[in-house]
């Protein structure tokens, strides 16, 4: 039943996404390719358009996900489930447990639960560059993906050491869409 | 909005029918407030926090600076949209569930039309050539991107050996998991590390506090 699967699986990214958006992308990608819903590189369309419109980045994919697989029902209960944990801690600390936050416990687990979450986002980062280089090509990798992941990396970091803060990721996502349309032609 | 406002700041709180009015309208004014913070930030949840410390703190007075810090680093500890979070609170401190019900919906609700709406036609969008070629670029865009969420979390973490450790497991762990396509998801690693993290600190004497003061 796809209501319940999106439910019980966005369930456990509003309750695991521990350090915001990016924290979520791990955990969303779990539940689409488990599923059998999405492959990477529709996930990557679904990172851009989420990055690129306003709006807390985590519910964008819930949204997009859950109306991919639901329509406007999918949508709804997807986006509910994602936010639902957040709301509910947040009610729970704020009306009863002031101190729990501060709980000698609770910051035992999340010491070793926070590393282990920027571990998981590097190597899902890696993963999906390394994907992008070298996956499912006849000939082994692709230049032009090896070249372009270069380009626009030197590119992206890069631009902190000329520019006070350097280029917005919307910035980087619209030049990589214009070199995209150059290199692999209209 | 600024009308919804001055109205609540006149209201005598004997007459009951003015405290309904007043109710109404601080309501009114959360959802459209975290309506408006929800459809004008791009960028996500640290990109909203300047702009609801200056609506909420400086302009509204809904909540002090300092309970703006000390929600913060709530938002941080607890699971979920960073932005949720902070919005659920504010609503709260306001009119308690309703209002953090509204608040929340607030900030959800442009998300949520503009994302579906985009979700309707985008797979049809992709079926121009151009469009899929901008999206070729886009994906290596997109990891560098996460490559460079997980650095920016990197820098902000205690560069002590045990985080380090937990860090360079869970890497490999979800490496491994990637590369051989298994079928575990990354909740596993976070629950073995979390178990990690409870373990060390009980073998290394709970009343030793520094080992908690992340």
């Amino acid at each position: 039943m796809i209501y319940l699967d999106l439910l019980i699986g966005f369930l456990e990214v509003g309750l695991f996404s521990f350090g915001g958006g990016y924290a979520a992308i791990p955990l969303i990608r779990d539940v689409v390719l488990s599923h059998g819903w999405m492959d990477d590189a529709t996930l990557s369309h679904m990172i851009a358009v989420s990055e690129s419109t306003p709006g807390p980045m985590m519910v964008n994919l819930a949204t997009y996900v859950g109306s991919e697989r639901g329509g406007i029902l999918g949508a709804l209960i997807a986006t509910t489930a994602v936010v639902l944990p957040a709301f509910l801690f947040i009610l729970i600390i704020t009306a009863l447990l002031k101190k729990f936050v501060k709980n000698k416990y609770f910051q035992a687990v999340l010491s070793g639960m926070k590393p282990s979450i920027v571990g998981i986002i590097f190597a899902t980062g890696v993963f999906m560059a390394m994907q992008n280089c070298f996956w499912k090509i006849e000939a082994g990798f692709d230049a032009a993906a090896i070249a372009l992941t270069l380009l626009l990396g030197i590119l992206y970091f890069g631009s902190r050491k000329v520019m006070e803060k350097g280029l917005t990721p919307i910035q980087l996502i619209c030049i990589s869409a214009g070199i995209g349309v150059l290199v692999y032609g209209i | 909005m600024n009308a919804v406002t001055e109205t609540t700041n006149v209201v005598t709180p004997a007459a009951k029918t003015n405290e309904n009015i007043e109710e109404f309208s601080v309501i009114g004014a959360l959802f459209l407030t975290f309506f408006k913070i929800g459809l004008f930030t791009f960028g996500g949840g640290y990109a909203m926090i300047p702009l609801i410390e200056n609506i909420c703190v400086e302009k509204k007075k809904w909540i002090t600076h300092e309970e703006m810090m000390d929600i913060t680093v709530i938002a941080e500890s607890t699971p979920g949209p960073i932005a949720i979070n902070l919005a659920t609170y504010v609503g709260y401190k306001q009119k308690k569930t309703v209002g953090a019900l509204f608040a929340t919906l607030g900030m959800v609700l442009p998300s949520f039309c503009i994302i579906y709406i985009i979700s309707r036609f985008l797979d049809n969008f992709l079926e121009i050539t151009w469009v899929a070629s901008a999206f070729r670029g886009i994906k290596i865009a997109v990891a560098l991107l996460i490559v460079d969420a997980a650095f920016k979390m990197f820098k902000k973490m205690k560069k002590k050996p045990f985080p380090l450790v937990i860090m360079l497991l869970s890497l490999v762990a979800m490496m491994i998991i990637d590369m051989l396509a298994l079928r575990i998801s990354s909740i596993v690693i976070m629950l073995m590390a979390a178990l990690i993290g409870l373990v060390a600190f009980l073998a290394s004497g709970n009343n030793r506090k520094e080992s908690v003061k992340q």
